[in-house]
């Protein structure tokens, strides 16, 4: 059985909405470079939409592919459902990941919080209603 | 496909196949029967034994097959130890970079009442002579100290730690797994165990061997019948053993003209891969292994650069922590000092006896992309260049 499911690779070989966006309104960093995954998600939100997002990832090939598939579930979606986002939504819309590299998915969904309370204390609009 | 991970493992050489199908076939007797058929096998490992010695200048009876060099790892230590606390010296001296099969046999020790001192191996991946002499105390049984490390390759001053161990009466164990079949190593050098894997000379996995000099006492590990003057029982895998053998022979026999072109290349490799700003070559440049080359790219993660490069066709590894199944990266970068950061971003290609200079520029060729690709969405690499973060390399 190979590493990783088809999925996984695909996203990690063609990663979605890879890069910065300039004038984001929400950006999550999380993770660390000591343990050697770092994800960052640039979010553009407008009237309460996820308009835009893109990510960067330090990382092995299932944080980039989780980063990857993570964007692409929240793209254009309400932020009252972004926030409903969970690590095991990532990894199930990759066909699963090793267990040893779950916490990727965690770090996906931790980033996108992260990014959209930054959204929240940025523009004082509150990501809760 | 480029295969560059003959420190994982080679490919078995023609001989060796030959050998040991040859073996399968006709020789598969037990080596332990009396009739003519099992003598047969007798002989045959008898003759392993015989042309194994000869490489390395031991006498036949000191050599001992074994399952591969953990086990002859587990088992020079366990004899030492044993020995050791018989004469009650329950100390024991080893480095920060061997390998598992060592370090964690020596953690065992420890719990039985051992006491290890681990030294350092430097920036450059060496032990320093005067530091293992210094560390040696009243009750040291036992130095263990690789011949060649498995990831970056350096090559230790074995030669110079054997004379001190000598003078001190203390019993010196190599890790040889490494270097055997790719540099000389001879008992001439002075060590009184020596573990082997054939797996590392294009033999077959799941063989290796135990030198042990005449009048060092083993310890089983295994208990049973009376097979390896009653120090390994278990029939003896005499197919393997005997294509371990050919094998052996075989690259010990074209080891200058090997050596010559594998250090030629891996120094082409080398010059290469220096191009890649903000890299670092792991390891001492000289005294290292004519195959193995090193290198810590800041900014990206080991194991997504291996899964590209596997899709360019190229097999190599590293010791970023997401390749180790653990969160922290290799005991080995670790040890000479690279930090985590750096370590994640590792990479190790041991090129084989028969890479061409096309294939090093191609693997040049291929890491430059694939390291400029991962950097181009790295947050790490966005922030150092931005001047957010201080370049390690």
């Amino acid at each position: 059985m190979a590493l990783y499911s088809e999925k996984v690779m695909d996203h990690f070989r063609n990663p979605r909405n890879v890069g910065v966006i300039e004038d984001a309104n929400g950006i999550g960093e999380v993770g660390n470079a000591k343990c050697g995954d770092i994800m960052k998600m640039y979010l553009k939100i407008e009237n309460g939409i996820v308009e835009d997002v893109k990510f960067e990832t330090f990382g092995c090939g299932s944080a980039i592919a989780s980063s990857s598939m993570a964007t692409e579930l929240i793209k254009g979606k309400p932020v009252k459902e972004v926030r409903q986002l969970t690590n095991k939504a990532v990894a199930e819309a990759l066909d699963g990941l090793p267990d040893y590299k779950m916490h990727c998915s965690v770090l996906a969904e931790e980033a996108i919080k992260a990014a959209l309370e930054d959204y929240q204390s940025r523009t004082g609009i509150s990501i809760d209603e | 496909m480029i295969y560059a991970d003959n420190a994982a493992t080679t490919k078995m050489s023609e001989a060796a196949v030959r050998t040991m199908v040859s073996m399968l076939e006709e020789g598969w007797g037990n080596a332990s029967s009396l009739y003519s058929h099992g003598q047969r096998a007798k002989e045959i490992l008898e003759k392993a034994r015989e042309d194994i010695a000869a490489v390395i200048g031991a006498e036949p009876r000191e050599i001992y097959f074994t399952s591969g060099g953990s086990e002859a790892d587990n088992q020079a230590l366990r004899s030492a130890a044993a020995f050791g606390r018989r004469k009650g010296k329950m100390h024991i001296i080893s480095t920060a970079f061997e390998h598992h099969a060592v370090l964690h046999t020596l953690k065992a020790l420890e719990k039985e009442g051992f006491a290890v001192t681990l030294l350092d191996v430097h920036e450059n991946g060496l032990v320093v002579p005067a530091e293992v002499e210094a560390a040696i105390r009243e009750d040291t049984c036992l130095v263990s100290v690789m011949y060649a490390n498995n990831e970056i390759g350096t090559i230790q001053p074995i030669r110079e730690i054997a004379a001190i161990c000598k003078e001190k009466g203390v019993l010196f164990h190599t890790d040889a797994v490494q270097a055997l079949g790719h540099i000389p190593v001879n008992a001439e050098d002075g060590f009184d165990l020596l573990s082997a894997s054939a797996h590392k000379f294009h033999g077959p996995k799941g063989v290796g061997f135990l030198y042990a000099r005449k009048g060092v006492p083993l310890t089983n590990l295994i208990e049973g019948g009376a097979q390896e003057r009653g120090k390994r029982a278990g029939t003896e895998n005499v197919p393997a053993v005997a294509a371990m053998a050919a094998a052996l022979q075989e690259t010990a026999g074209h080891m200058a003209e090997n050596a010559a072109h594998m250090t030629a290349m891996r120094d082409r490799l080398i010059e290469g891969l220096k191009q890649i700003p903000h890299s670092a070559l792991n390891g001492d440049a000289e005294k290292r292994l004519p195959g193995n080359v090193n290198f810590c790219f800041e900014g990206i993660e080991g194991e997504s650069l291996l899964l590209l490069l596997d899709d360019k066709g190229i097999c190599a590894s590293s010791g970023s922590a997401c390749t180790s199944g653990s969160l922290d990266p290799s005991h080995v970068l670790l040890a000479i000092g690279r930090v985590h950061d750096v370590a994640h971003g590792s990479l190790r290609l041991s090129i084989g006896e028969d890479i061409t200079e096309a294939q090093i520029d191609e693997i040049i060729a291929a890491v430059k992309d694939v390291v400029t690709y991962l950097r181009g969405f790295s947050p790490i690499w966005r922030d150092l260049v931005a001047g957010k973060k201080e370049f390690i390399l």
